[in-house]
Parts: structure tokens; sequence; C-alpha cells
């Protein structure tokens, strides 16, 4: 899924200077928990998170995550925008919750980090 | 490549018709409405150290002027600091389209010299583009690119290049102890690294992820330590030492969400207990040995496939 669907389906906003809406995402994951993201995401994956540390972009670029996106419409401090353009992760914003997010994204064909977890019938995924 | 790009120019021309508006632009903005003083102007301004701002109808949200600090000035030479900004600002307003090329918004600079443009999508302003914002965008779009294209040519297969009876390349960082403004730093180093070795992706996400976890383990726990990674051309070694406390209980801290992490650690999103687990898994080998008092070694081992067509000694 294009970053540009991403951010029609979410209706977000881009915060930081680095976006590109034709880069792929292929996967998505929402954490809270770094650990988490560094223990089941693949490259190539869609952060959706509520933590707008920069840390979260050290992370981000560690684990090959493609775009960050923060939910429930929090806007990230000026050291995480400045962390995301050095690291070259883009980052959204959307005033959509966590779980609503991730639905919608899911809903519209992008699959999740478990390999193993069919997608939506109508979808073709990345991972199959 | 097209023809032109060859040229640092000719590139940067064609970035200028790649990139949109709204890519670069800033999405927030301040703004004022006809309605607000001269003297709030003034204060929003230095307040959000900027040069100027839209004026925004209150009533229909549309884009009916622009205010600068010129005008202020303007105002407060005349004594006419309590009048209102709709009777001071600059009006109709020279805007920029959010879907453009940026070559456009760089023509109206050029040509009306102002420092600032409103960038409007379907009427509504969406954003504010200054030419700072271009040149920002410009520099860190060139360097990004530049990164891609060293990486794209990379020396491929260094090792099998290089010839001895044993080689081996060292990369080692020094950690501070909670040094969070830094921590992931020798990560996302020793990241570069691989990548710039043209390493496989996916081992390049293995080996940092192991180096991060440890990374942090450091940071939060220890007095301090260092990170290695050492490249063979079968394997790559992760090793992370520190100089203390060590682990009372090694079995323990091996099970997952066993944490000693503070609350604080926790709000950042790490401290459940992960890490070590987190490594293993990264990990084809793995070790870990502590002493308490004198420190921890944790050891993570991946193995490189042989690149096609070569012939590796095992």
């Amino acid at each position: 899924m294009k970053l540009d669907e991403v951010r029609r389906i979410l209706e977000a906003e881009v915060v930081s200077g680095n976006y590109e809406g034709s880069v792929e995402a292929q996967a998505g994951c929402g954490a809270d928990l770094l650990s988490d993201v560094l223990a089941f995401t693949h490259t190539g994956t869609l952060l959706l998170t509520g933590l707008v540390n920069p840390q979260v972009l050290v992370t981000a670029e560690v684990a090959g995550i493609v775009a960050v996106v923060f939910v429930r419409g929090k806007r990230p401090p000026a050291e995480t925008v400045r962390q995301a353009e050095e690291r070259n992760v883009p980052l959204l914003s959307t005033h959509y919750t966590m779980f609503e997010a991730c639905g919608r994204l899911y809903a519209a064909g992008l699959v999740g980090c478990d390999r193993r977890s069919p997608p939506p019938r109508h979808v073709t995924s990345a991972w199959m | 490549m097209a023809e032109g790009a060859a040229t640092g120019l000719g590139r940067l021309q064609e970035l200028t018709y790649e990139l949109r508006v709204e890519q670069v632009m800033s999405s927030q903005v301040i703004t004022v409405t006809p309605e607000d003083t001269m003297q709030y102007v003034k204060d929003l301004l230095r307040q959000h150290r900027i040069s100027g701002t839209p004026v925004i109808s209150a009533s229909d949200g549309r884009l009916v002027g622009i205010v600068s600090v010129e005008d202020v000035i303007k105002a407060a030479d005349s004594g006419s600091m309590r009048e209102r900004v709709g009777r001071k600002m600059s009006s109709p307003v020279i805007t920029v389209d959010a879907k453009e090329p940026l070559a456009e918004a760089i023509k109206k600079f050029a040509r009306h010299k102002f420092g600032r443009l409103p960038v409007v999508d379907r009427g509504q302003l969406v954003g504010i583009l200054t030419p700072g914002d271009i040149i920002a965008r410009l520099l860190v779009t060139l360097e990004r690119r530049y990164r891609e294209e060293v990486a794209r040519t990379a020396p491929h297969r260094v090792f099998e290049e290089l010839s001895s009876d044993d080689t081996h390349l060292i990369l080692r960082y020094l950690v501070e102890a909670r040094d969070f403004t830094r921590a992931g730093d020798a990560a996302t180093r020793l990241r570069r690294g691989l990548v710039l070795l043209g390493l496989d992706q996916e081992v390049v996400r293995r080996a940092t992820v192991a180096a991060y976890e440890a990374e942090m383990n450091i940071v939060i726990h220890s007095v301090g330590g260092k990170l290695t990674g050492e490249l063979r051309p079968e394997r790559i070694l992760i090793r992370a030492t520190d100089d203390g406390p060590g682990i009372p209980d090694v079995e323990r801290a091996l099970e997952p969400g066993f944490t000693t992490a503070p609350d604080w650690i926790r709000e950042l999103g790490f401290g459940a207990g992960m890490g070590l687990n987190n490594i293993r898994n990264c990990a084809d080998e793995f070790r870990i040995e502590s002493q308490v008092g004198v420190g921890t070694c944790v050891e993570a081992v991946l193995y490189l496939a042989p690149s096609e067509g070569s012939q590796v000694e095992g």
C-alpha cells in the first residue's frame, strides 16, 4: 500500500519534511512497546504508535520501518521530527485511535506482520 | 538516468519538478483573523519567531490576506498598533497550490521576493512555504539520494574481494550509561556500516535489532560499556560488554517479561523484559555471561549466506 493511500485512508497529516507518497508499505504494525516493534516487524513495515519520543525513530531505522503514523492526533516534539528527517523515516499524524487506524488500514488490504495469518479475503498479500 | 541529471544543477532542477509543494511545506500554520490587533500579531510573531502569518476569515476559514513583520513595523511607526489586522494586511494574497511542483513556488519567490507563500488546496489554507523550507528539503533529499547511490555502488561482497588468510572487520562503539539522548547511536552507526558493506537487508536488520537491544540494556542497566560488531566472511558477531553491576540470576533475566527497568524507561516504550529474548531470536548463536560486581557479556552470532558464485571456506 502506497503512503499516499495510507494518508488518504487515515485522513492523516504529514508532519515531517521527508514524505514521499509513492513509497510502499509492505505490512502494518500497531504498537506502543518498542521491543515488540523490534521483535515482530519486517523491513518495509508501517508503524502506528502513540509514542512520540525520539527513541521511536531510532527503533524505526533499526527495524527498517518505512513510515511512522502517530495516532489520536498526537504531534511529535521538534526533536522527534528532526530525527525522522535525519533517519529518513517520514511521519504522519492521524486523528483516529490506534484501534480504528489499524482497522481501517487492514480493511483496505494492508496485512499484519505475522506472515502466518491470512490477509482479508479480497486482498493479495505481499507475503503470500 | 535522464540526460542532464549528470550535473548537480540538473539534478537539483529535476528535483524541483519532482517534488510537490505539499511535500515541502510546513503544515502547522499559525494564523490570525482580520479582527485581531496589530499588537497581537507582533506578540505572535515574536513568540513563534516567524516573520509573517496568513490572515484567515473567522467565519468561513477563507484566506483573506497576509500580514508580515514589515506591516507590524509600519503600524508601530504610525502609532496604530491597536488597529485591526484587516486594515493593515496585504490583500489579495499570492498563493501556491499544494499539488503544484516545487519549481512553480520557486518562480513565485523569485518574481515577488516574498518571505513566505501560503499554500492552498481547493481554496483552503493547508500550509505555508518559506525559502528555508525549500532549501532544507532539497538538501535532505539530495543527501538521501546520495546515500542510496553510495549504498548501490558499495563494495558488495567486500570480504570475497579482500584477500587474506583471516579477514575480520571490527566496528566498536562506546556506550554511555543512562545517556538517553544518544541511546541507539551505536546500533544506528553499526547499521549504516553494514548497509554500506552491501550485506543482505534481513541480516542487517537482525544484526542491528540485536545490537540495539543490547545497547539499550547497557544504557538502562549498566555503568557503561562497549558494543562491538565483528565481521567475518561467514558471520557477524555482535558483542555487548559492560563493566557492571552484573546480573544476579541470568536464567531469570532471560525469562520473557522479567524486568527490573524503572517506570520511566517503560514510558519510553522499553523495559518490558523482552530485550534479551529479542537478541536471542535474532541470532543463530546466543551466549550470555554475567558476574555480579564484574559485568555482563552478551554475544549474538548471525551466519551470512555466501553470495552467489562465491566460495567461502568454512
